[in-house]
């Protein structure tokens, strides 16, 4: 078995500011992989240069692909990149308004993935994005009705969704539990537990909030000023911290 | 007829024709494409068709004759008056009879009498990119263009069913051309979409706002989006024409007073007229 992602000496410059520098890890099936760190440090450069939205300066990221094996993704064509990205994986962003289509309705937004990759059938793409909303506990009824009138948790439900429906193998979120509040935030969280570990999905998961990290990730990566710092299981990481910034960071945290 | 003094012929001078020609050569080749072209001021307002007369200054010779219709209709202000455009500036004969006609300007309609080899129908358009709606960046639309990805397209028509439990977009309906470009057909009804597919008429679009000119060349595959489940639909009335009696052709509203009162007309007045003047020779 090959590892999902592999990501080797990945540096992205922002002229003579560093984005992220020298970032090298694997990903396998399955795994949750979080990353961790102040604002600023270089987190969302480094999801979006992972997930193919930002070109690096220098390092390689190579996808196991379904049918070839692994394939450095800024090297294939523009077209295969495309429809990888919206099959294979899913962005889940933190302002569910970037991921969705406001103006058309919830049903459409979860079949417009499926609609893209050729499903021409609408009573199959109504009763999948159906299924889905279901599954990210949205009312069936709400199908028809516009994001706009959903609340924020609903937005990053239908967002989840949406990124679902092509049964990716690896998700990207960055900050997926932002702007929410706790008790959503809690619900939030146990959805994507239980669909992360229902469908085996991979995922790499960007936040500043070390619960959450605690709670969905296996693995953990804590980055200052663009360098991973540390790496390590989550709970190595956190519950025994060597880096001073690392223990800083878990430190920081207050308990209620 | 001769063309009004201190006018080169058909307004435009030469080299804004070659450079619209060679515009449409390319929009011939690849068809469905959008070819950008410098589209010039002309004495009409944008929206009124400068795009298309664009084109048909470029196209036009002497020994064309031309039609113009607007919604159908040889009468109204915008088809008088493109008509007169040209034969002052060019010419050229006119005529309202479709079949007699070598180079048709329309908007909004396709006449309803089959169109000829050897005939061009020229299209106004008011925005010719299929994909702006869904996508307002330039860059990306092209980009889609390119890729030929076109699925997220189909988000419009299952909203249409979600909310109206048929594809309820009637006018300006997508288009894929030749299986390769997709393209906005003008605002011409949908009722019009099967007349494009294999039609042995040139057809020539322009867009003069937009500075975009795009073809379809004779006997090239139109094929209108739909759903497995839900197949394109033509429009269909239950009364027929109130002053022809026809069935078979594209029907307006008309109010007729200010107690509810309407009727409905043939949209394509040469049409009509043809088949009344048949009518009364068969009474005779």
């Amino acid at each position: 078995m090959n590892p999902l992602l592999t990501v080797s000496g990945l540096t992205r410059m922002y002229g003579n500011r560093v984005g992220c520098r020298d970032v090298s890890f694997e990903l396998w099936p399955g795994g949750v992989m979080g990353i961790v760190g102040e604002s600023g440090s270089g987190k969302s450069t480094l999801l979006s240069c992972l997930s193919a939205r930002l070109e690096p300066t220098a390092g390689r990221v190579l996808y196991d692909t379904r049918e070839d094996g692994p394939v450095d993704i800024y090297a294939m064509g523009e077209p295969r990149r495309r429809m990888l990205m919206r099959t294979d994986w899913g962005i889940v962003h933190q302002n569910p308004r970037d991921g969705l289509r406001m103006g058309v309705s919830a049903g459409a937004n979860v079949g417009e993935r499926l609609m893209a990759v050729g499903a021409r059938h609408y009573g199959e793409i109504r009763a999948q994005a159906d299924d889905w909303l279901r599954k990210v506990e949205i009312d069936g009824e709400r199908i028809d009705d516009l994001p706009l009138t959903f609340s924020g948790g609903m937005l990053q439900r239908l967002q989840i969704a949406r990124n679902l429906v092509t049964h990716p193998r690896l998700v990207f979120m960055d900050e997926p539990t932002g702007g929410l509040d706790v008790s959503v935030q809690a619900r939030l969280l146990d959805l994507l537990r239980r669909l992360v570990t229902d469908l085996g999905l991979a995922a790499i998961i960007v936040t500043h909030d070390l619960a959450v990290a605690r709670l969905l990730a296996h693995r953990l990566m804590v980055m200052r000023r663009g360098e991973v710092v540390e790496t390590g299981l989550t709970d190595q990481v956190l519950d025994d911290p060597h880096h001073p910034y690392t223990q800083l960071l878990v430190s920081s945290v207050l308990q209620p | 007829m001769t063309s009004a003094p201190g006018y080169n012929f058909a307004y435009l001078d030469e080299q804004t024709k070659r450079m619209i020609r060679r515009a449409i050569l390319k929009a011939v080749a690849i068809p469905g494409y959008q070819v950008p072209f410098g589209s010039r001021e002309m004495p009409l307002p944008y929206g009124w068709g400068t795009g298309g007369i664009q084109v048909t200054a470029a196209v036009i010779g002497p020994e064309d004759r031309l039609k113009v219709i607007d919604q159908g209709a040889d009468d109204t202000t915008n088809a008088v008056s493109i008509r007169r455009f040209f034969a002052r500036t060019a010419g050229v004969a006119t005529t309202e009879r479709t079949a007699a006609a070598t180079v048709i300007q329309t908007r909004h309609r396709i006449p309803e009498t089959p169109l000829s080899e050897g005939q061009i129908l020229v299209y106004q358009v008011p925005i010719p990119e299929p994909l702006r709606w869904l996508e307002p960046r330039e860059t990306e639309t092209r980009k889609m263009h390119a890729l030929a990805d076109y699925g997220a397209m189909h988000v419009k028509l299952y909203e249409d069913i979600a909310r109206f439990g048929r594809i309820a977009t009637t006018y300006d309906y997508p288009v894929l051309v030749n299986g390769r470009y997709l393209m906005r057909p003008s605002p011409i009804p949908k009722f019009d979409n099967p007349k494009m597919n294999m039609n042995p008429a040139l057809q020539l679009f322009g867009a003069g706002r937009e500075k975009r000119i795009y073809a379809v060349p004779p006997y090239t595959p139109v094929k209108s989006l739909d759903f497995e489940d839900h197949p394109f639909e033509i429009q269909s009335w239950d009364q027929a024409c109130a002053l022809c009696g026809g069935t078979d052709s594209f029907l307006d509203e008309v109010v007729t007073d200010d107690r509810g009162g309407r009727i409905y007309v043939c949209s394509d007045t040469h049409h009509c007229a043809t088949r009344r003047d048949a009518v009364q020779e068969a009474a005779e």
